[in-house]
């Protein structure tokens, strides 16, 4: 009698730890379910409306203020010239934005706009650069 | 080229520029730095065309071999001390180039992926109003500077009634046009903006006076950089952001360290020049009937051979005469026969940053000999000699003496501690402020007048005998 009633505990303890495990099953389930949603919901939002385009740029604008800021306090006063040929011949990069206006097939409005800013650009990169190569191979040192 | 692979290469562009504006803290280290700026440019141009926007390739062929041409041609040709405009001619271009980028913006914005015509987002239309503005006014403001400079605009400051109310008027009527832009995206508000910003560039830059011109050209310098970044941030080209905000940074600190060396606020050089003082404080003056020590150039000889230590003064005179081969050759035979010879540069002396430093190395002076002011005011007080050629206000005792004068608080150079003082100039006429300078009447002080060149040739041939 004590036997039968051990058994009977055993299968009911049995059944209701089958139980546990499935609804454990279940809310694990849910749980990878809610995670996967999230991380979808996360992807969209880094892929549309996060950080918008302007503040990445601001954050590289400012940052490289700073390191403007610091790199020409080093450069030397007796530098000060080619240091403007210098600059002024890298702020031609602009030329980045006339290539491609300058890029596409058809001839328009644009394509000249973007033609003439080739040009000048060009004038100062190559203009820049080797007046600043000319200044500096005038510094010597003392004999 | 991937998307990603192409930032890269723009990064790796971005950070040879840094190390080229680094590479110039030395004059060992700035040749290499100029090279790699080079090989930072033709990274970026490159990278730009191999991106799948780029499809046909003549017209820029073409027009990178026009521009490339003129600018060697310009810049093998060019004289060393007609150096302060070419720099603002090149700034110029720029803000025109900047003006185009913009406009080609404008019309075909798919070329750059903000969208399409009649559809541009408004932060693009808000930094290609930025960048357009900014680029117009740094193409006419460093046009008039270039004029100035060159003489074929007058040199002296232009002013007329209401000149800051019509400056005020421009400006706010340039931010009325930017909201229509921005709002309308119209073309025509466009070109209005462009325009107006033009007219701003030269009502901007005219009042200012000649001797102002290394502030201007460095403030040019800064605004030709931050129109880069307008169009950078337009196109969303983070090289162009970096490269433009490196440029801007270095033309605001040169900026300020020019305003610094003549004790003026950038807003002082801008709204208000000594044009307009020097007119109250040439009054006073009254020193017709005080008589100075005029010499030779044998005297001259003779006083510097027998000095031990001579410190040299340039300043824009001596740019102006070609003096600093003959200079050079002066000081050659004076250390030959053992004189200590150096030369000392104030910061605003000539019409650029660094010009005294450029034309000395020019005519092959060592750089070690040439020390800033900080460095050699001190050593006045035991110098034998200090020779001043063609400078003048940047010696003037009364910047420490006289709160009247409109220079008073300027750093000088200490020349009048120097037991003789030489002083070559063409005549008695007062410096760019318009003051007499005190140091032509003192008892050490002695004036060699006469042409720059000239004087040192004559100092040379005496040396010689």
């Amino acid at each position: 009698m004590a036997d039968q009633s051990v058994a009977q505990d055993a299968n009911e303890l049995r059944d209701a730890a089958l139980g546990l495990a499935e609804k454990a099953a279940e809310l694990a389930d849910s749980l990878a379910s809610g995670a996967s949603d999230a991380a979808g919901t996360a992807a969209v939002a880094v892929q549309g409306s996060g950080v918008s385009p302007t503040v990445l740029g601001l954050t590289v604008f400012v940052l490289a203020c700073f390191v403007g800021y610091y790199v020409v306090w080093k450069v030397t006063p007796a530098l000060h010239s080619p240091l403007m040929a210098v600059t002024n011949a890298i702020s031609s990069v602009i030329i980045v934005g006339a290539l491609l206006a300058a890029g596409p097939v058809e001839m328009n409005f644009s394509k000249m706009m973007g033609f003439i800013a080739v040009v000048l650009a060009s004038v100062n990169i190559f203009g820049g650069f080797i007046v600043a190569q000319r200044m500096l191979h005038m510094f010597k040192k003392k004999k | 080229m991937s998307e990603n692979l192409s930032a890269f290469l723009y990064l790796v562009a971005s950070v040879c520029f840094i190390l080229s504006l680094r590479g110039l803290s030395s004059p060992e280290s700035a040749r290499n730095g100029n090279i790699l700026g080079m090989v930072g440019m033709a990274i970026a141009i490159f990278t730009t065309l191999a991106s799948p926007a780029v499809l046909s390739y003549t017209t820029i062929i073409v027009g990178i071999l026009i521009g490339g041409a003129i600018g060697t041609v310009i810049a093998l040709k060019i004289q060393m001390t007609a150096l302060p405009q070419l720099v603002a001619a090149f700034h110029s271009l720029v803000g025109l180039a900047a003006v185009f980028v913009a406009g080609a913006a404008l019309y075909s914005p798919g070329a750059y992926g903000i969208g399409t015509a009649g559809n541009i987002g408004a932060a693009s239309l808000i930094e290609m109003g930025l960048g357009v503005a900014i680029g117009a006014i740094t193409f006419t403001g460093s046009l008039i500077a270039f004029g100035k400079l060159q003489g074929i605009v007058s040199g002296t400051p232009v002013r007329f009634k209401g000149q800051h109310m019509l400056n005020l008027a421009i400006g706010i009527a340039i931010v009325v046009f930017g909201v229509i832009l921005v709002v309308t995206e119209s073309h025509t508000a466009f070109w209005i903006l462009v325009a107006l910003a033009l007219v701003l560039g030269v009502t901007l830059i005219i009042p200012i006076g000649g001797a102002d011109m290394p502030v201007v050209v460095s403030m040019l310098n800064s605004y030709s950089g931050w129109a880069a970044c307008g169009i950078g941030f337009t196109l969303q080209n983070s090289a162009l952001i970096i490269t433009g905000a490196l440029v801007g940074a270095s033309g605001a600190i040169l900026s300020y360290i020019m305003c610094k060396g003549m004790n003026r606020s950038i807003f002082n050089v801008i709204f208000g020049g000594f044009g307009a003082e020097g007119e109250a404080a040439a009054g006073p003056g009254g020193d017709g009937d005080r008589s100075v020590k005029s010499g030779s150039a044998d005297d001259a000889s003779f006083i510097m051979k027998n000095a031990s230590s001579v410190i040299i003064v340039p300043g824009y005179g001596m740019a102006v005469a070609q003096a600093q081969h003959a200079l050079r050759e002066m000081a050659d035979i004076l250390k030959a026969e053992g004189v200590k010879v150096r030369y000392a540069i104030h910061p605003v002396a000539g019409r650029m940053p660094g010009h005294m430093n450029v034309l000395l190395a020019e005519a092959s002076v060592p750089y070690d000999d040439v020390l800033e002011m900080e460095e050699i005011n001190r050593d006045f007080g035991s110098a034998d000699v200090a020779f001043v050629i063609g400078a003048n206000d940047i010696t003037n005792p009364a910047a420490k003496t006289d709160p009247a004068s409109p220079i008073f608080g300027m750093p000088i150079l200490e020349v009048e501690k120097a037991k003789t003082v030489l002083f070559v100039k063409r005549g008695m006429s007062a410096g760019y402020a318009g003051i007499q300078n005190e140091l032509f009447f003192k008892d050490n002080t002695m004036m060699l007048f006469g042409d720059a060149k000239k004087m040192c040739e004559e100092i040379v041939m005496h040396l010689d005998n």
